[in-house]
Formats: structure tokens, C-alpha cells, sequence
């Protein structure tokens, strides 16, 4: 069986049987600590400068964003975003239970339908479960209340995300992941799909000159919810 | 993929006078370095980075076994399955029997150098399936049935002109009569022609940067997004990874991505990194039924324990043939099977054999510049180095390489001998380019003054002048 022949010989290339035991619990202590490794200065700043260098490189990676004081100031900010873009008023939105609870009526021009993303869609809304300050990535884990399409099949992607799931660096999402989720099917905590989203999508394929928009989105929008004191500066 | 290594010399002959390519190689070469210059100078740790993602694939490739068999016992609670697979005959049976059970008409690929390895779009093509590179460089080589010449870089060999006649060639169901003005308008095209085929597809398949062994997750690292809908539009995903992929947690991922899109493309973090981990949970409302990991050995197992293990730290960033000068001159396709530049010159022979891919680590100016390079610091040109030593004892050196090499091995032994040689020789050549200082041309040397003159020496030997002046300072 090819299992039992690839482990034998990587153990014949190690020059050892199975690994013995105490290695072995050494090994799944390790995992168990998933210690961090040396985390550059940069992501590692006080709050306020955390979520300034978040906006600053979603900008340099070619995004656009708009701060917002709290989640009821959103269809504005969405309304405004996409007139201003010349972007239709219909989209496909996350059923998550924070975009449910806005009052979307206030902006009447705004047609939103929840679910997952279909091929038609031009403009796909999703909610941002944290972001990494270090290089302006969000993190957008799949689930019924953010489906995996949204990311991917609209022209345009619009992230709803709160300041205070700004962390500094990737790690610092990771421990809030581990933290706050269960998978019930597997016993951990990884749900099927989890996208870190830096920009949007481009390709360099052609003459080694950057395009933007290749397979997924061409733009990347992100409203920021200002609900940490903390991060204001 | 049928190597055409063997004929290197051949192939440089071809790549040297190819107008097109040597134009491509021209534009693209400060690009390259100067985007990963920037993005390294940016972050005051990448070389503190390097060693720590030298020391995390050390530390793996020690406890492989270990590693690969956790990942396993974590991908199967996610309901996914691995297909432990020896070579690549088992690693294209096995995709082959995953698309065959599902009755897949089209596959969709993300790109993956482990599937230009196995071969798998032509299999699958020969059992009627048929197989839709999607990523846009890889995209348009399947157009024109050509084999990347780099391996994050695919088509950058490819000009503008080359791109329109493809496509004009291929969408035949669009108005003939249309323009391509800019770059974009290739990529509209593309992207429209593509997304019928997302949608369509029974299987996607995708490689993995890396295999998390604590969650028995996949990663990809994609900047299109073609990837990530390969793996979530169809109702199976099937991954190809190879067994040196894995790493123990995602803090460990975290300190490897740090390093990998620097090295690459110059950016922070590539556009899409993606945790893939099972398939479909109760409540989704997109992504695949099916998981599939085909992991593959095809020769790897053979490097561990030898000088050339420290090749399978390889995290396929592309930061070595970047920095070439050898690759820039001759490009990808020269080196004649899936993986180009320095690092193919180490992986390429460990895995089709040094009797087919001989000619690969000869061709390096030993400049140094890979390993100065490498995120995960192997030293390329010392691998390079034992290749070498192989070809020699194999005796699969030409013979007057041989003849040659024995006959300055016979002086090198023999100092006072080695100093007269030397003597005679820069005393003649001396006297003989005293007028015109340098030569156009010289017996047995043809190889290196086709391409420059040899400037003459003044008549004295290193030795000789090193000795005249050590005298003249003492006294």
C-alpha cells in the first residue's frame, strides 16, 4: 500500500522506525502550544495606529474604504458607494445576524437579496469576521451567514467590518478564531473554507504588468464600523 | 510531462536566437528583483524570517512521517480523503478515478506544478475528459500546447501580439473584427471565457502551498481568485499536493507566508490565501461535497537522507530563477521539464534521474545569488555542486570534460609544475596579445570568446607578481 511505502521510506531516509513515543507527545505538545514565531514590529502598534495601517494598506493593495460611526450610518455609506461607482443598486448580501439587524429601508433605492452569491451578481456584500493590520487582509471564514461566493463571483466585493475585530498581526486573528469557534462535524475549530482577502483580484500573466480584476472582484470595498473607542484617533 | 532536458544545449541554441522570448526575458528581468527588493526593504525581519522558515521546514522534514500521518487522521474528520500515492502513475489513476466515479465531462484547474509533474491534463484528456486551466497564464499555454516557463509566472514569456493571436485563434465564436487596444481587453476576454467554464465544471482541481497538519487543512495562495473558484463552485475539489507540503500548525503557515509572497511577486501577502479544511458543513450554502487530497511522492522520499534534502525546504516562491542570470538569458523552457532555474537544476535531476537532466546544475555561474535569495535558505549552488559530483563519478561527463578536468587535477597536485604551466602560458599569451591587448579568438576557447574577447595578460603569473611584491615591501 502506498501509505505504508511512503512512510517507510522517509523512515528509511530518516534512519529510524515510527517515531518513539515521547517524541511523538513532544511533537503533539508543540502543536497543541502552536507557538508563535518572531512577528514583525510593524502589526505590533497601539490600537489606533493598528486600524490607521489596516486602512492604509487595503489602500495600497488597490481597495477603497469609507469609516463609518456606527452600523446604523451603513446603507449610506453603501448607497453613496455604489452610486458614486456607477454600480447598480441591487446586491447580494451575507444573512448574517449584524447586516440583518441594520435598517436597510432608510436607503429605499437599495434592493438586497440574501444568500449566496449567483454568477449574475454584479455587487456581493459580506460581513468581516476580523482583519489583519500587518498587510491589510481580511479574514472571511465560510459559513451559512457568509457564504464563499460572495467573495469571489461579484464585480464587486463590499466588506462590512467593525474596528474592534482589527488585530495587528495574522496570529492575532488566528487566537481570536480558535477562541470563538467550534466545528460541530470535525471536533475543531476550521469551518470548510476560510479566505484572507488582501485587494482585489488581479494578474500580472500579461507582459508581467498588473491588471486588476482577473477571475474575482475588481474592487475590494471596505466599511469600516467605528465601535471601539479604543481605535479612534 | 516528457523532459526534454537532455537536449539543454540544444534548447539554448533555440531560446538564445528566439527574438520574442529574449524581448520578454529583456522586460521582465528588473521587474522581478526590483519588486522583492522593495517589499524586503520594507519589513525589517525578512532576514531573521529566513531563518526561522529554514528551521520550521528542518523541523518538518525531520518528523515527516509524523507530520503527514496527523495531517491524514485530521483530514479524514473532516470528511475529506487522502490518496497516498508512490509515483505518478498512482497519483493519475487516482484523479482519474475520482472524476470517472463523479462522471465529470470538464475539470477546472487552479495552477499547480505538481499537476504539470503528473501529467494529469493529458490523462485526462485521453479518457475523454476534458481538462480547464484557469489560471490566465496557464490558461493560454493550454491554448498553445505549451509547458509554463516559470512556475509563478507561467506566460510571462508570451508578448501582447502572442496573446491576441491565441485568442483570435480560440474564441472563434467572437466577432473577428474586435480590438485588443490594451491588456485589460485580453483580460475581459479571459475572464468572460473562463466563467462559463467555473460554472460548468464537475471537479476542480487545485495544488497547496501547504498542508496544515493540526486542522488537516489545505492552503492556496492565489492573487486571480481563480483558485478559490475552482475549489468552491464544483461539487468536488480534489487537491495534489506533495509530501513535503505539510507544516505542523497555522502559526507556522503564518511565519512561511511572511516570506513567500515577498519572495515571489514583491507583495505583503498575495490576494487569496485560503484555508480549505473538508467538505461541505451542515448549513452552507456553497462549496464542494467531495474533498480529495492526492498526496504525492514521485521521487521526494528518494532526497531525504542525502545531501539533497535540504531542496524539499522548497516553498516554490520563484525568488531563485528570478535572480538568474543564467535563467534570464536562456529562459524557462530551455531547462526542459516542469521546474526552471536553480531550483529546478537540484530538483530536476533528483526526480527524472542526472542521466536525463545532467546538463541542468552544469549550467550555473555558481554566482551565488539563488541561495543569497532563497526564503528558506538552501544552497543551491552547493546542491548544484553535488549534482555535479554524481554526474563525475556516474561517468556521465563527456570525456574530454574529463580528459580536462584530470589534466588540471594532475597540476593542481603538483605546485611546482602547476607554476611553470601557468608561467609559460601568461608569458605566451602575453607576448602574442602584447600589441592588441585582448583576443578575438583562441584555440579550445571558442565557447568563451564567441561571446566577449579575452583580455591578455601582461606576461607575469598571480604567483609571480604576488612573490615580486611581498619581496619588494620587505625590503
Amino acid at each position: 500500500m502506498s501509505r505504508e511505502a511512503i512512510l517507510g521510506a522517509i523512515r528509511r531516509g530518516l534512519k529510524r522506525g515510527a517515531l518513539p513515543d515521547d517524541q511523538q507527545l513532544a511533537l503533539r505538545a508543540r502543536m497543541a502550544a502552536h507557538p508563535r514565531h518572531l512577528i514583525p514590529a510593524r502589526g505590533q502598534v497601539p490600537r489606533p495606529e493598528q486600524v490607521a495601517l489596516f486602512l492604509h494598506n487595503v489602500e495600497k493593495e488597490f481597495g477603497t474604504t469609507a469609516r463609518v460611526a456606527g452600523l446604523a450610518d451603513v446603507p449610506g455609506a453603501v448607497a453613496d458607494y455604489l452610486a458614486a461607482n456607477n454600480l447598480p443598486s441591487d446586491f447580494a448580501i451575507a444573512p448574517h445576524p449584524e447586516l440583518e439587524s441594520i435598517d436597510w429601508s432608510q436607503r429605499p433605492m437599495l434592493a438586497l437579496r440574501p444568500g449566496r452569491a449567483q454568477a449574475s451578481d454584479l455587487v456581493c456584500l459580506t460581513h468581516g469576521y476580523a482583519a489583519v493590520a500587518e498587510t491589510g487582509t481580511l479574514m472571511l471564514p465560510g459559513s451559512g451567514q457568509r457564504p464563499t461566493t460572495l467573495n469571489l463571483l461579484g464585480d464587486t466585493a463590499i466588506v462590512v467590518l467593525r474596528a474592534s475585530r482589527i488585530v495587528g498581526f495574522m496570529e492575532a486573528a488566528w487566537d481570536l478564531f480558535r477562541a470563538e469557534n467550534h466545528d460541530d462535524v470535525t471536533g475543531g475549530f476550521m469551518p470548510r473554507n476560510i479566505m484572507w482577502v488582501t485587494g482585489p483580484s488581479r494578474s500580472a500573466d500579461i507582459e508581467s504588468t498588473l491588471e486588476l480584476g482577473a477571475h474575482g472582484p475588481r474592487r475590494l470595498h471596505v466599511v469600516l464600523v467605528d465601535d471601539d473607542p479604543s481605535a479612534l484617533t | 510531462m516528457l523532459a526534454t532536458s537532455p537536449a539543454f544545449k540544444a534548447n539554448v541554441k533555440g531560446a538564445l536566437a528566439d527574438v520574442g522570448l529574449q524581448k520578454a526575458l529583456a522586460f521582465t528581468r528588473p521587474s522581478f528583483a526590483g519588486r522583492r527588493a522593495a517589499a524586503v526593504a520594507a519589513l525589517p525581519e525578512f532576514e531573521q524570517l529566513r531563518d526561522v522558515g529554514r528551521d520550521i521546514k528542518d523541523h518538518v522534514l525531520g518528523n515527516l512521517d509524523f507530520y503527514l500521518e496527523t495531517w491524514a487522521a485530521n483530514v479524514a474528520k473532516t470528511g475529506g480523503t487522502v490518496h497516498w500515492c508512490s509515483t505518478a502513475d498512482d497519483a493519475r489513476a487516482a484523479v482519474l478515478a475520482i472524476c470517472q466515479r463523479v462522471g465529470a465531462k470538464t475539470v477546472t484547474k487552479g495552477k499547480s506544478m505538481i499537476s504539470e509533474e503528473l501529467g494529469i491534463n493529458e490523462h485526462l484528456e485521453k479518457f475523454g475528459i476534458e481538462p480547464v486551466e484557469t489560471d490566465l497564464g496557464e490558461y493560454i499555454l493550454q491554448l498553445r500546447k505549451e509547458p509554463p516557463s516559470h512556475i509563478i509566472a507561467p506566460a510571462f514569456h508570451l508578448n501582447r501580439e502572442d496573446w491576441e493571436e491565441s485568442f483570435r485563434a480560440s474564441h472563434t465564436d467572437l466577432p473577428e473584427d474586435r480590438v485588443f487596444g490594451e491588456r485589460r481587453d485580453i483580460l475581459t476576454e479571459a475572464r468572460k471565457k473562463l466563467r462559463e467554464k467555473f460554472l460548468a465544471a464537475d471537479v476542480g482541481i487545485t495544488g497547496a502551498n501547504f498542508l496544515i497538519a493540526e486542522t488537516g487543512s489545505s492552503v492556496i495562495v492565489t492573487n486571480e481568485g481563480n483558485g478559490d473558484l475552482t475549489q468552491t463552485l464544483p461539487r468536488v475539489h480534489i487537491v495534489l499536493a506533495s509530501i513535503e507540503k505539510v507544516v505542523p500548525t497555522l502559526e507556522d503557515a503564518c511565519a512561511l507566508l511572511r516570506l513567500l509572497a515577498r519572495s515571489a511577486t514583491g507583495q505583503d501577502m498575495s490576494v487569496y490565501t485560503t484555508f480549505s479544511t473538508g467538505v461541505v458543513r451542515p448549513g452552507d450554502l456553497d462549496g464542494p461535497e467531495e474533498y480529495h487530497v492526492v498526496l504525492v511522492d514521485n521521487g521526494r522520499t528518494g532526497m531525504i537522507g542525502t545531501e539533497f534534502q535540504e531542496m524539499l525546504r522548497c516553498i516554490r516562491c520563484a525568488a531563485c530563477m528570478n535572480h538568474c542570470p543564467v535563467y534570464f538569458t536562456v529562459g524557462g523552457h530551455s531547462y526542459g521539464w516542469v521546474y526552471p532555474g536553480p531550483m529546478g537544476s537540484v530538483l530536476t535531476p533528483s526526480l527524472i534521474g542526472v542521466d536525463k537532466a545532467g546538463h541542468l546544475p552544469n549550467a550555473s555561474t555558481f554566482c551565488g545569488k539563488c541561495e543569497s535569495v532563497c526564503p528558506v535558505k538552501i544552497p543551491l549552488p552547493k546542491l548544484m555542486r553535488h549534482w555535479r559530483e554524481r554526474e563525475f563519478e556516474r561517468h556521465l561527463t563527456p570525456q574530454t570534460m574529463r580528459t580536462n578536468l584530470a589534466l588540471w587535477a594532475w597540476f593542481a597536485r603538483r605546485p611546482a609544475a602547476y607554476r611553470l604551466a601557468t608561467r609559460v602560458a601568461a608569458w605566451t599569451l602575453g607576448l602574442l596579445g602584447r600589441k592588441r591587448g585582448r583576443f578575438h579568438s583562441l584555440p579550445f576557447a571558442g565557447g568563451w570568446t564567441d561571446g566577449r574577447d579575452l583580455p591578455a595578460p601582461e606576461g607575469e603569473t598571480f604567483f609571480a607578481r604576488y612573490a615580486r611584491q611581498q619581496r619588494e615591501t620587505q625590503s
